[in-house]
């Protein structure tokens, strides 16, 4: 038994199941020139379910806690309290089991900077337990599928940000694993280099069930590659669902964006009327509005002496992002590119 | 970005064959939990280890090679030091058994810089940028990382000490035919001096602070094992008794000697493999503490 791959969930079955997990850092008193800072909780209590075969997000701004969270899965902090099951193992009781069963691309890494690219992915797999012809065979599978061949002799240290990214995924794909967890894996990617990516996360789920959970806080990806998303702010799950599911809340809702040239034309009553709705940052102006409402409003800015003041603008169906805002969340941080 | 061959594109929602769509109700719930998870029937089989050999003979190879990109300029510091401290000595002793102790002490000095101070600094500054992460979460035994890195480290310094050795040994018309002795006197003072490096990094608080450790460690050891123990004071002669690099220095020096007192080598080489086994297994200890926080 001990040299079987670990075989995939089945289809559906829950390949993580947390429950009521805590975890606070402590306070740290102030010292000269650090402040005090107070304790955080940064996981309270969370509750999460991850299907076999599911591309699983967890979104939210900085600081919501999705490394911390992630972190408590892969066995690399002690939560305070909860508990933590991957593919029916207890990973709080005994977190050296989490690196048999999953493959972790953790948000930063320093451990790989002055390797090249594929000696990382050749000691990364050897280090999984392969000997050493499967090491190198799935190093050069893993790099070719990833473009990363003409970049294989070179140091990490010397490549762009979304190359290094990159060769961090690819250690990642190296021993095969039934549950990758991914924290911000495109982070500074270009777009070559996401769909590389999302490619290669597709191919493992199509050919071996692979289960992903994924950290990120950009919400276009969000609505792209996830089944599911959990939405996470200061430490809590505030919704949970499919990206359509939750957009589904926000349905009635559209959004209309406004620039103008230099400053709103406030002397038209209808521009002066939409200022109370508006979220203003500069010259543009952010209006969640119904859809009659919308359009008497697109009608308004688009004609008229209205329209000369206007540089562009936008009307578009709810995004995950309103979703996020409509549920409470804070709105700063969540990027859209 | 890459120059690579394009990627193909696959249908992002296309479904894997087989696969259910998930249910998407409209019903949202503040937590993540669904209705019913279905209970998982036995636990799913776990992947293999990764053995003690092969991993540690991994992170050697990787730690290696990492040192040979980024550190030969500091071995090259390493090695110039020594050479020039001998160069400065040479006014000072008079030959003898002084002479002896001022070569060996250069020669091990070189160890020290990089399996103390360096190791030091490297476990440090990983555990600080959040390196050990990757490690902790791949299985392979501590032990292997600690002793695959202080292993490469250890090895790194093999050329230095070399140079420094043949150096010394032509400045002060010392006999060549001793220094085979390196083969032995290398590793158990790399053994001795990387694991109190690697656990000084692991156990610091605060990277600063481990290679400020590391580096004082290195003083110490110039201090103590190049300048002749009949010139110290009384306390000083204790602390350097107290520092593993001496007993390495010690066993080294002694070849030097017209009839070498080989039973006393061994008992100094002894001392450096027992401090070795100490300090490597605190330092698998203090990585096992440190990878999970
Ligand atoms: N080592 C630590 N000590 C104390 N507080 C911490 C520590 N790490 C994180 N925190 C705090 O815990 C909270 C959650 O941090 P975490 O890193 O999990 O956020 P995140 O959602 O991953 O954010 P990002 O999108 O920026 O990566 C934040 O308020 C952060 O300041
Ligand atoms: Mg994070």
């Amino acid at each position: 038994m001990d040299r079987t791959d670990p075989a995939p969930a089945p289809e559906g079955e829950a390949v993580c199941v947390v429950r009521d997990l805590v975890k606070t850092y402590p306070a740290t008193r102030g010292r000269r020139g650090a402040p005090a800072v107070p304790e955080v909780c940064a996981t309270d209590h969370i509750d999460l379910d991850v299907r076999g075969g599911e591309i699983f997000g967890l979104l939210g701004p900085n600081g919501a806690g999705k490394s911390t969270l992630v972190r408590q899965l892969t066995g690399l902090m002690r939560p305070d309290s909860g508990s933590v099951r991957l593919l029916g193992h207890d990973v709080v009781r005994h977190p050296e089991r989490a690196a048999r069963l999953l493959a972790y691309l953790g948000q930063e890494s320093t451990a790989l900077d002055e390797l090249t690219v594929s000696l990382a992915a050749e000691t990364t797999a050897r280090l999984r337990g392969l000997d050493a012809p499967a090491a190198r065979a799935q190093r050069d599978a893993v790099l070719d599928e990833l473009g990363l061949g003409p970049l294989a002799s070179r140091p990490l240290k010397k490549l762009s940000g979304g190359q290094r990214r990159l060769a961090c995924f690819a250690t990642a794909l190296v021993g095969r694993r039934p549950l990758l967890v991914l924290d911000e894996p495109t982070t500074g990617m270009d777009p070559v280099a996401r769909r590389a990516v999302w490619a290669a996360v597709d191919r493992r789920r199509a050919e071996e069930g692979t289960t992903v959970l994924l950290v990120t806080h950009n919400v276009i990806e969000a609505e792209t590659v996830l089944d599911r998303v959990a939405v996470l702010e200061q430490g809590r799950v505030i919704a949970c669902d499919t990206p359509s599911g939750l957009k589904a809340h926000v349905a009635h809702e559209v959004r209309l964006d406004l620039l103008w040239r230099e400053r709103p034309p406030l002397d038209v009553p209808e521009v002066a009327a939409l200022r109370d709705s508006a979220a203003e940052s500069g010259r543009r102006w952010v209006l969640r509005l119904a859809p009659d409402e919308a359009r008497a409003a697109v009608a308004a800015v688009t004609g008229g002496s209205a329209f000369a003041a206007l540089d562009d603008f936008t009307l578009a169906t709810p995004s995950l992002e309103d979703v996020y805002l409509a549920l409470g969340g804070s709105g700063t941080g969540l990027v859209k590119t | 970005m890459t120059g690579g061959p394009a990627t193909p594109t696959t249908d992002r929602r296309a479904p894997a064959p087989g696969r259910a769509a998930h249910g998407t109700g409209p019903g949202m719930s503040t937590t993540a939990r669904t209705a019913a998870p279905r209970a998982v029937a036995a636990p799913a089989a776990l992947a293999p280890r990764a053995r003690l050999l092969p991993a540690l003979a991994a992170v050697y190879r990787a730690q290696l090679s990492r040192a040979r990109v980024a550190r030969i300029p500091l071995l090259f510091v390493a090695t110039f030091q020594s050479v020039g401290i001998m160069i400065l000595m040479r006014g000072v002793v008079d030959g003898g058994t002084e002479a002896h102790a001022v070569v060996a002490g250069s020669s091990v000095l070189v160890v020290a810089f990089v399996a103390l101070n360096l190791l030091a600094q490297y476990f440090g500054q990983l555990r600080a940028g959040g390196g050990l992460d990757h490690y902790a979460t791949l299985p392979v035994p501590p032990a292997a990382v600690v002793l695959g890195a202080a292993g490469a480290y250890a090895s790194f310094t093999v050329p230095g000490t070399l140079v420094t050795a043949l150096v010394g040994c032509v400045l002060f018309q010392l006999p060549l035919a001793q220094l085979w002795v390196l083969i032995a006197v290398i590793p158990l003072a790399g053994a001795a001096l990387s694991g109190l490096g690697a656990a000084l990094g692991l156990l610091a608080p605060r990277p600063e602070l481990a290679t400020l450790l590391g580096q004082l460690g290195m003083s110490a050891a110039l201090l103590l094992g190049v300048l002749p123990p009949e010139r110290l004071p009384a306390l000083l002669v204790l602390a350097r008794d107290l520092l593993p690099s001496t007993y390495g220095v010690e066993a080294f020096a002694r070849t030097f000697a017209p009839h070498p007192d080989w039973a006393a080598v061994l008992v100094d080489l002894g001392v450096c493999a027992g401090v070795g086994v100490v300090s490597l297994t605190l330092a698998t200890w203090a990585y096992r503490r440190a990878a999970v926080r």
